[in-house]
């Protein structure tokens, strides 16, 4: 066993991307529960992403576009439960879960004729000097921009709530739809949206991991991340910055686990593969104080 | 001159089996406060629901100003100068003040210049508000100021308050009356309802009467008694609770500094509290929202424990017994909060009789519900307190206030308690259920029960109280008799205008 081969810096450079899929997939989740609604077809949302933007990414050339197939793929799947949850007012959580099934089939025949193939990756960005400088070149100046586009994201989810009109609106429909209702808010369509939100984000997630993360199509490759995700959005509090946090701590321990599997330590594989999973959510339980919204997963009908 | 700035001819709107609305008409003019009175049912929150473009009705037309007047939405009425303070309170508890004022604004300011607008209008209105509080955190009373202020923020044309006062002390009722009238001369028509007549005759300058959706008639309330109007209202005589008074019994309920913190955030802890309780009496306990009501309750039904030696029910320490066991030696309970304290919403009449009734009215056989007999249970209270419903099987969110009220004390009292403690009887229950639960709480007590009724509507408290004790910041005044109690000693009592801000009450007066 040899721990010195572990590199610090590239672990944390590494943990970043790692992280990054289930960041992105949890901040459009977050703001589908603030809304109300709680979606639990994460996992099927991520991994049509990840099969629409393989195929546009393939296709095209271009791993942006890629990218923004992912993110259509994920919000076209979302619109189908906002339909039925919104409008037929089905079960959210028999819906959710019906969702994730849906999106794993969907994308398993989406991608037949993908696996094996190799798909074009972001590279990078370059920021000269900055990136060689030592220990924070690597971390913080040498990541793929779909990185600072998820912390810019989480940034900007914070300052929605936080401080816009629309966002104050978007916590009150969670909040108490009935009120919101009574002073003539439109309760379905703030959260229309925000199901489409969060199902563009659950796909540019799937898309991370299949364009940059792995990058190839494996069918069933979220491997349970979409769960994650929603775990960390109870667990965070609904709190954007609380998100960073535990994404990041999930991300960590999962390349450390790698890194310590390939330096052959003597714990058993399976409890190594566990071990991001526990600690995770041990983490978050401990930090979690907060209280859900009011509304959320309760079914509106405006009425009387 | 018969200028008009609300008109409403023909209104009709009707629901599957039940014409809410049926060809309503009357007018507001500008400046005027108008109350709008009818029980429970009568059909006047489809009405101004109507007015605030939240109800859509089936025919007649309404005019604003002369224009044809038709919102399809609450922002429609919101532009056009109508602004709604709700019965039950449209807040959003995990929104701080300023932001639950916000949302019911068209176009509301950066949040600082918000902030200070409502300390502002809060300030001049003599109605105290911290803007940055979370509204999860307070107390009914304060709840229902941020609604007064966000319309007010507003500068509305046409004001509906629905039940405003029911939390208020007579000092806050004075100073919201100032409020009005002083809107009112500054042409501010306002649609006033209320089931409390008193209020109406000294406030309104006309009244229109409903009754099953129809305007059965219309008066001018400072010509016409309460009595009458509670007659046109209810369609035939009313009837008035009657006492026996009789000597007191002897104690049952001895409370001896009985200090406990609050389990609430921002809740009020009680502080040394001495009450002796006697059988066949009724002890009234006021003060305003806030001041340590729902703690009180809450030590003497069990959910808050106390230190030993607190709480003594005819010479046993109870301090430390549980709401169960409490209730096996007769000491019964009715919180505040119709739904989720004292009735689970979504459960069945029958299934909610059975949560405080399993104990006394032996519905338990070996761990098992015997569901017979709380069907009869929950049938008797239906029939003997005339809760209007189907029958037992309905979920308790399917009445109206007033019934799931009366369901809610019948099931306490129907148990024959020795002691009972009933935190807002009548809070947002017309006049005629209320007439009957006081009724039934003057008879509890000459079935020789001790009898605690904790309110803030001091009328109420006045009629069917022996002693009156005053809750003011989780201290309990020495109970004085109720009878000859002046309102200004009340007042003295309560400890003055609680939160109010004197200065601001004289400059009323004076402008007044």
């Amino acid at each position: 066993m040899d721990l010195s081969a572990i590199n610090p810096v590239v672990l944390v450079a590494s943990l970043m991307v790692a992280a990054t899929p289930i960041l992105l997939a949890a901040v459009g989740e977050l703001v589908v529960e603030r809304a109300g609604v709680l979606n639990l077809g994460v996992e099927g949302m991520m991994i049509t992403g990840a099969v629409c933007g393989f195929i546009v990414a393939v296709t095209t050339g271009s791993p942006l576009l890629g990218f923004v197939g992912a993110a259509l793929g994920g919000a076209l799947l979302s619109v189908l439960f906002g339909v039925l949850t919104q409008f037929l007012l089905s079960n959210q959580v028999a819906t959710g879960l019906a969702l994730t099934l849906f999106g794993l089939g969907l994308s398993a025949l989406l991608g037949q004729g993908y696996v094996g193939v190799k798909s074009p990756t972001l590279s990078p960005v370059d920021l000269g000097p900055l990136s060689d400088l030592p220990v924070v070149g690597p971390i913080l100046f040498a990541q793929d921009i779909i990185v600072y586009a998820s912390l810019l994201l989480v940034a900007g989810v914070w300052a929605f709530l936080k401080f816009s009109r629309f966002g104050l609106i978007l916590r009150a429909v969670g909040e108490n739809h009935d009120a919101a209702h009574a002073l003539g808010y439109h309760v379905i369509r703030v959260r229309m949206l925000a199901i489409m939100f969060g199902g563009a984000c659950a796909g540019l997630g799937g898309g991370y991991l299949s364009l940059v993360r792995v990058p190839q199509w494996t069918e069933g490759m979220t491997a349970g991340a979409g769960w994650i995700a929603l775990a960390i959005v109870v667990f965070a509090s609904w709190r954007p910055w609380r998100l960073v946090l535990g994404a990041y701590l999930f991300g960590g321990v999962a390349v450390l686990q790698l890194n310590l599997q390939a330096a052959g330590i003597k714990v058993p594989v399976e409890i190594l593969s566990m071990s991001p999973y526990l600690a995770t959510i041990l983490v978050l339980v401990i930090i979690s104080v907060g209280r859900a919204p009011g509304s959320l997963g309760k079914p509106f009908h405006a009425s009387g | 001159m018969t200028e008009t700035l609300l008109g409403i001819e023909g209104l009709t709107k009707a629901y599957p089996g039940v014409v809410a609305n049926e060809n309503v008409s009357f007018s507001i003019k500008p400046g005027e406060v108008h109350a709008l009175l009818g029980e429970n049912g009568a059909g006047k929150s489809t009405l101004v629901k109507t007015i605030y473009g939240l109800v859509k009705p089936d025919a007649g037309r309404m005019t604003l100003m002369g224009a044809p007047f038709e919102p399809a939405e609450p922002r429609a009425a919101r532009i056009a100068g109508v602004a709604m303070v709700f019965q039950h309170f449209s807040l959003f508890d995990a929104l701080s003040v300023a932001e639950n004022i916000a949302l019911g604004m068209e176009d509301p300011p950066k949040p600082r210049d918000l902030a200070r607008r409502i300390r502002e209008v809060s300030e001049t209105y003599g109605l105290p508000l911290d803007p940055a509080r979370v509204v999860g955190d307070l107390s009914a009373g304060e709840r229902q100021r941020v609604e007064i202020i966000r319309c007010l923020l507003q500068d509305p044309r046409l004001l509906i308050m629905d039940e405003p006062t029911s939390v208020l002390t007579p000092q806050e009722v004075a100073i919201l009356f100032d409020t009005l009238r002083q809107l009112s001369a500054e042409g501010t028509a306002i649609l006033y309802i209320s089931h409390k007549l008193e209020e109406i005759r000294t406030l309104c300058d006309a009244a229109t009467i409903l009754r099953l959706g129809k305007v059965v008639g219309s008066c001018v309330p400072k010509e016409t008694s309460a009595r009458e109007m509670a007659e046109m209202m209810v369609g035939g005589s009313l009837h008035v609770p009657e006492r026996h008074p009789a000597p007191p019994g002897e104690t049952v309920l001895r409370l001896s500094g009985l200090s406990a913190p609050s389990p609430r955030a921002f809740g009020t802890a009680l502080k040394d509290i001495n009450l002796d309780v006697h059988r066949g009496e009724v002890l009234g306990v006021g003060g305003v929202a806030g001041n340590g009501q729902d703690e009180l309750l809450g030590a003497l039904s069990g959910e808050i424990l106390v230190r030993p030696g607190m709480i003594e029910m005819e010479g046993r320490d109870i301090g430390r017994v549980r709401p169960n066991a409490r209730r096996r030696l007769g000491v019964l309970a009715a919180p505040e909060e119709r739904m989720g304290h004292a009735a689970a919403p979504d459960m069945s009449l029958t299934e909610n009789a059975v949560l405080s009734a399993a104990v006394r009215k032996a519905m338990l056989a070996r761990g098992f519900v015997r569901w017979g007999q709380a069907r009869t249970y929950a049938k008797e209270v239906i029939a003997g307190f005339d809760v209007r419903t189907p029958g037992p099987e309905n979920a308790a969110r399917s009445l109206s206030g007033g019934n799931l009220q009366k369901f809610v004390i019948g099931r306490e009292i129907l148990q024959d308690p020795e002691v009972f403690v009933v935190n807002q009887p009548t809070w947002g229950v017309d006049a005629s259920a209320a007439a009957a639960i006081r009724q039934a709480i003057l008879d509890l007590a000459s079935k020789d029960a001790a009898v605690i009724v904790i309110s803030q509507d001091l009328d109420e408290l006045m009629e069917i109280s022996d002693r009156f004790a005053a809750l003011n910041e989780g201290r309990l005044s020495a109970p004085r008799p109720a009878a000859g109690l002046t309102v200004d000693e009340i007042g003295l009592m309560l400890g003055g205008a609680h939160d109010m801000d004197v200065a601001h009450l004289d400059h009323a007066e004076a402008g007044a």
